[in-house]
């Protein structure tokens, strides 16, 4: 199979889940600027918007199924990330440079694997904090703080707390360096780059992961906006 | 041409008796080194002055020493070819340096290249690269007239610049993962661009992308330090297009 035993074709694994990946995070950018769009026109209690779509999208079999393919895709790239960076290390040789790293490559370019753990440890405590309360909740059938569709009010309270907060804005920096990357650099693995391109796609790589992590700031800025600052953890 | 001046440089060298002997860094110094030298003639001065003590000179590859071989392979101060851009080793010179600088000299660092002796390093990784499909095997017979099958400037022009890759292995050496992805892409480019190329492009690609993979050189990950250090600018483009050429023909098997 050539997507496992060819090193182009690894590289097209991660370049297919990572671009998946990016879909679904600007999917999810966009419906957590509901809960903003809340905020910012004061909803009255039991009309957030976002809590519809928290309802709408719930614990229906697309939705899990969704879910189920989330989950394979970012261990497909976590894997394959593993495997790619044991094959380089072991393709480097025994013996290394005493000097090196005097080319201007992009930071993010060499530390993919480091921003990667970054964004999956932060992706567990995202977890933990919203899907483990709502869609794990509802399907467990488990009592919590809030109603399990309740999302308006679960993401103000996590991000009442300021040390949440500052752990999230380094996983936004972590997704955003990851991002700036991983965009034109799948680009270039599926072949879809050229002299001309090249320049387009970094360009955008920069605005895609900019916006997207603008976005899911401004959740947070919103949450402590609602709050009236941080109320404790 | 500026004015000749003097330098003397200390040398960082890594010594390496054997592929499988462990190799060390020795020092050395070199006195009056003329700015008009290249680093080349530094280097024989200083295996001169070896030779005249009685010691083991230093091994390293060079050739034509005009920039056009692409033998010469020696990683100086944390570059492929020095710290000049777009040159070879041997087109560097000693104007580039200041009086009293320590100078690292290192092989080429990659499990494709073992070292042979010093800063000798065994490419011929690149050479089974080569014969595994980096050539037309039609029976091209006598020169056609140039008129028979045309061409876009464009893509002469870029048929040409991939070509002009001299296999000397600085993106190999640059590249923190040892991929071959440049050299291969510029050889497989070279003819994927051109009418006589595309007939055997997709076997070509198959079978260069094997070897490679198979001489145990990594993953391109994209961090473009291939393109900054090759001496001829050869452009990731055309790893781009060897990725593009190798889908099309794993989709099509």
């Amino acid at each position: 199979m050539w997507l496992t035993s060819s090193s182009i074709g690894r590289k097209v694994v991660m370049s297919v889940s990572g671009s998946a990946l990016v879909l679904f995070l600007t999917f999810h950018m966009l419906m957590n600027l509901v809960y903003v769009y809340d905020v910012a026109v004061d909803t009255p209690a039991g009309e957030h918007y976002y809590d519809k779509v928290c309802e709408f999208l719930g614990t229906n079999w697309y939705a899990l199924i969704a879910t189920a393919g989330l989950a394979f895709l970012v261990l497909v790239h976590l894997v394959f990330a593993f495997i790619l960076t044991a094959q380089n290390y072991k393709a480097r040789g025994k013996d290394r440079y005493a000097v090196s790293g005097q080319q201007p490559v992009h930071w993010a370019a060499k530390n993919m694997l480091v921003l990667g753990i970054i964004i999956i440890l932060g992706m567990l405590l995202h977890l933990k904090d919203f899907w483990y309360n709502m869609m794990f909740a509802e399907l467990a059938d488990k009592e919590g703080q809030f109603a399990p569709t309740a999302g308006y009010d679960w993401i103000s309270l996590v991000f009442a707390c300021p040390v949440t907060v500052c752990i999230y804005a380094v996983w936004f920096c972590a997704i955003w360096y990851h991002l700036t990357h991983g965009i034109w650099s799948s680009m270039q693995t599926l072949g879809l780059n050229g002299k001309v391109w090249l320049d387009r796609w970094i360009c955008i790589s920069y605005v895609w992961a900019t916006v997207v992590v603008l976005g899911f700031a401004s959740v947070v800025v919103a949450a402590i906006v609602h709050n009236g600052g941080f109320t404790g953890c | 041409m500026g004015k000749e001046s003097f330098l003397n440089v200390n040398l960082k060298v890594w010594r390496q008796r054997g592929p499988k002997e462990k190799g060390e860094f020795k020092t050395y110094r070199v006195e009056h080194v003329s700015t008009e030298m290249s680093f080349f003639e530094m280097m024989d001065t200083l295996n001169e002055q070896l030779i005249n003590k009685h010691e083991e000179p230093i091994v390293f590859d060079h050739d034509c020493r005009e920039g056009i071989c692409g033998t010469c392979s020696l990683y100086i101060n944390g570059r492929p070819h020095g710290i000049d851009n777009a040159i070879t080793t041997c087109q560097l010179h000693m104007r580039k340096f200041t009086n009293e600088c320590t100078i690292t000299v290192e092989p080429w660092r990659s499990a494709g290249f073992p070292v042979i002796r010093d800063l000798m390093v065994d490419r011929s990784a690149f050479d089974k690269i080569q014969q595994a499909g980096g050539y037309t095997s039609i029976n091209c017979g006598a020169a056609q007239d140039a008129n028979a099958i045309l061409i876009s400037k464009v893509d002469a022009d870029e048929a040409m610049d991939s070509a002009s890759c001299i296999g000397c292995g600085a993106c190999v050496a640059a590249c923190k993962n040892g991929s071959a992805m440049l050299f291969v892409s510029a050889k497989v480019s070279q003819f994927a661009l051109l009418p006589q190329g595309r007939v055997e492009a997709a076997r070509r690609a198959k079978a260069m992308v094997a070897k490679m993979d198979e001489l145990g050189f990594g993953n391109c990950t994209n961090t473009r330090a291939c393109e900054m250090e090759c001496p001829k600018s050869v452009k990731i483009s055309n790893i781009a297009r060897l990725n593009r050429e190798f889908i099309k023909a794993k989709l099509a098997d």
